[in-house]
């Protein structure tokens, strides 16, 4: 071997090496950028996400919580009852994450004015079925259909609300504003069906009870509101609601009686939001303009449990901000469209309770309000009306500074 | 016809005739032929372009690979724990009928006996280098890791995100056609085109929750009947230089949906359309193995069907390989220690949403850091560290899943 060669082959050596060490290096680095805490991702902290189940829940009840989980999850095909027309194709479509849903899912209820009931129930109503298997065809909205659009409320938390008792939320109303504030909840009596298991010291009135659940408060209890979701969003027959959408026939059950329990409890038992920030400066003054400009009145921050087969939940003090009651809420939230004996400006006051967490389930923006009509919290202040005219013009006097504070309070919730 | 009682009967009679093979070995009846490693090979030739066991004066060549491992697990703080996998055990038989006329198969189990399946069973005619007839169940040529998924030629132990989980790899069907190879000088090209059984319904109608063309997989009369009477076309050229890699071009495309039932018309014809480029190359001096993939589909859903079975996906793969130490370890005189990464990405639904206007998600972004050791070219052990990100389909945030991974996959 020649000089020349030898160093020429050195150098090309050296260059060889060079470029290997670089590669180690570069995976090396690859290792570490994803090492120390990150190599395998941690759980996000229980405040950080609405799902996961209430803390002390026994052996027993996780692993039905884990079922109903899963139910929850279940993706309906042709193949298992979807459809052939529906709004979605899972539990979960509606509630990412367990949270509120988005314009994507959003959907249309129409056929009902007033208390006389839905009078295009032979049209397809309640609820438009907007999307269909290839090869069938959706439903269109009558013409002439009073209609509202609607997107799903956030999940967790539920088995709460479900365990007041009716007494604490009459307690709460005041139908006629005798204290005339100007604001008069009232609970909202409807028809019940016959396979809703009346909630202990359930209150009756000419034959209609307290219901809670839903965007008008018609729904007695989480089974009601389940077995009907389950038929009007997907398409999904059960023994509790057994007539299918498409045909209007009864058909045999396409979800056992068991699944829809389990979804049920999982509902009951799925953690309440948790707050964050409690102690900010800003949230601890947000949440006293909150009760200043009277908000507290129809979000009321702490509600009371009765008695609970699941004893976690028993007796318990939570903070949902919501009273649960039927509120006017002027003409700029009626949209002409009514369920069960509310009015069609009533609407049940929403719960608060996981405002701040409500973009993680909604693509990182807000959809607030029934429709998602309001994209920011501001927004939604200002679609206030009618009974909360008062709480808005207080709110829209507030300083720049204070009105930062109260939406820093709301963002913590 | 194809049945399931059929194909245990035959895999028994193959593994009784490999025990005969075992013994006979001591009496050197038999011989290994190592894979062709020319450079005139292309993707298209990996079904024969494998180690097979030669007995003597028997017609016939056996071969295979097993691989297994073990993985753990964990996605945003939850695992289910260490579990141990039998990912596949694919066995292949060859055999040369007669002059111009040849036969191969390949049966695999996977997870263990919870998928069995022929991938490949075809007879090739030969009536010249650039026409050749190929009949029966073939892999449909769409990208270049459903033609060469062997895992022993792979420093991965999971396959491709793009490969599996949009495109079906691997995803073989009853048809006929063509294939041919030309050379010249430091080129060399290749053509595959086949007419077989497609697609179904279940690509938009599955529990997967998104467009997913590997659902069909699972309907297993395709090797009985068409789902609709219109064959799926699939084709591909590819375009080697010596010097500087292999390119090739792939598509496949067809009705996949079930549009008549009884002669009766019951849904419009939806099509579905996939193209895919692939490449591989080895860097010189360095030895750097890049190989890759991408494809796009369009597929028909009705305007009525939920968005979230989506209408246009895309995604790929990118694998860099470098071996790192190259030398007789223990008694292994080719013995190989190799760095990897992979870069996978997956869009199963672009588009944005009809209601807002918003970008739609269902995506996937996962990179792979591999070590992988091979005592001979036929072997390979495996050590990779997997991290993906996973969106939904409302782009909330990423779901994070880290899986290491340990294990083998061998010809035998």
């Amino acid at each position: 071997m020649t000089l020349t060669n030898f160093i020429r082959f050195t150098f090309k050596s050296f260059i060889m090496f060079k470029i290997q060490l670089f590669l180690l290096l570069a995976f090396s680095m690859i290792v570490v950028i994803l090492g120390c805490d990150k190599i395998m991702p941690n759980a996000p902290e229980d405040f950080e996400v609405l799902d996961g189940p209430i803390e002390g829940l026994t052996q027993e009840e996780l692993n039905r919580f884990g079922k109903g989980d899963e139910a929850f999850g279940e993706v309906f095909t042709s193949e298992n009852g979807l459809g052939p027309i529906f709004v979605a194709n899972q539990c979960a479509s509606c509630h990412a994450g367990d949270g509120k849903g988005t314009p994507f899912v959003q959907f249309t209820r129409f056929g009902q004015s007033d208390s006389t009931g839905n009078q295009f129930l032979n049209f397809g109503g309640p609820q438009l079925q907007h999307k269909a298997l290839p090869g069938y065809s959706p439903e269109v909205l009558p013409g002439g259909a009073p209609s509202t659009m609607l997107i799903a409320p956030a999940v967790s938390g539920l088995g709460y609300l479900d365990a007041v008792e009716d007494a604490f939320l009459i307690a709460l109303s005041d139908p006629n504003d005798a204290n005339g504030d100007g604001i008069s909840g009232r609970p909202h009596y409807n028809n019940v069906p016959s396979y809703v298991i009346f909630r202990p010291n359930s209150i009756e009135s000419n034959g209609k009870y307290i219901c809670r659940f839903g965007k008008k408060g018609a729904a007695y209890d989480l089974l009601h509101q389940t077995s009907g979701a389950y038929n009007q969003d997907m398409g999904i027959t059960s023994l509790f609601e057994p007539i299918d959408p498409y045909t209007g026939l009864e058909v045999d059950p396409e979800v056992s009686i068991e699944t829809i329990n389990n979804v049920v409890f999982y509902l009951k038992t799925l953690k309440a939001p948790i707050q964050r920030d409690v102690n900010d400066p800003d949230v601890i003054a947000g949440k006293n303009l909150f009760n200043q400009i009277d908000c507290a009145k129809c979000h009321t921050p702490t509600l009371q449990t009765g008695y609970s087969p699941i004893s976690v939940l028993s007796y318990q003090e939570f903070s949902p901000y919501t009273d649960l009651l039927l509120h006017d809420m002027g003409p700029e939230l009626d949209d002409g469209y009514t369920e069960g004996f509310a009015l069609t400006s009533e609407w049940k006051t929403p719960a608060l309770w996981g405002l701040g967490l409500s973009k993680d389930s909604q693509g990182g923006v807000y959809y607030l309000m029934h429709d998602g009509r309001a994209l920011s919290i501001e927004q939604a202040i200002e679609l206030h009306g009618g009974e909360a005219s008062n709480s808005r013009s207080l709110y829209n006097q507030l300083s720049p500074t204070e009105k930062l504070q109260l939406l820093r309070f709301l963002e913590s919730l | 016809m194809f049945s399931y009682s059929t194909l245990k009967i035959s895999i028994s009679i193959f593994f009784l005739s490999l025990s005969s093979v075992n013994y006979a070995q001591k009496d050197t009846l038999i011989t290994r032929a190592p894979a062709d490693t020319s450079f005139y090979k292309l993707n298209m030739d990996a079904v024969y372009n494998r180690p097979f066991l030669n007995i003597k004066k028997v017609p016939v060549a056996f071969g295979g690979y097993l691989e297994a491992n073990s993985i753990y697990s964990t996605t945003d703080g939850v695992t289910e724990g260490l579990s141990f996998q039998a990912r596949r055990l694919t066995l292949f038989m060859s055999a040369s009928i007669t002059k111009r006329i040849s036969f191969l198969s390949e049966f695999e189990y996977e997870d263990g006996t919870k998928e069995i399946g022929i991938e490949f069973a075809a007879m090739d005619i030969s009536f010249h280098p650039l026409l050749n007839l190929r009949g029966g169940i073939v892999m449909n040529p769409i990208g270049g890791f459903n033609q060469n998924h062997d895992g022993p030629k792979w420093e991965f132990i999971e396959r491709p995100d793009e490969a599996v989980e949009m495109l079906p790899a691997t995803w073989s069907n009853v048809g006929f056609g063509l294939f041919g190879k030309a050379y010249k000088g430091n080129w060399i090209f290749g053509y595959e085109a086949y007419l077989t059984n497609g697609f179904d319904d279940s690509v938009i109608d599955n529990d997967h929750n998104k467009t997913f063309m590997p659902a069909s997989k699972e309907n297993k009369s395709r090797f009985e009947e068409s789902n609709n009477g219109i064959p799926l076309l699939s084709g591909k050229i590819a375009l080697k230089n010596r010097k500087i890699g292999e390119i090739g071009l792939s598509y496949m495309g067809g009705v996949y949906n079930t549009f008549r039932e009884e002669g009766l018309i019951v849904d419009d014809k939806r099509r579905l359309d996939v193209l895919a480029v692939d490449f591989n190359t080895t860097l010189p001096k360095i030895g750097t193995y890049i190989v890759g993939e991408a494809s796009y589909t369009m597929i028909d859903v009705p305007g009525t069907y939920t968005q979230q079975y989506g209408n246009k996906q895309w995604g790929m793969f990118i694998d860099i390989v470098q071996p790192i130490l190259r030398r007789k370890i223990l008694d292994w005189n080719d013995a190989s220690l190799n760095l990897a990464a992979r870069l996978d990405y997956l869009d199963w639904n672009v588009g944005v949403f009809n209601e807002s206007n918003t970008n739609i998600g269902e995506d996937r972004l996962s990179i792979t850091p591999a070590i992988s050791f091979r005592p001979s070219k036929q072997t390979v052990l495996r050590l990779n560290y997997r991290y993906s990100w996973d969106t939904d389909i409302l782009m909330n945030p990423k779901v994070r899943t880290a899986t290491w991974l340990f294990g083998f996959s061998t010809y035998f």
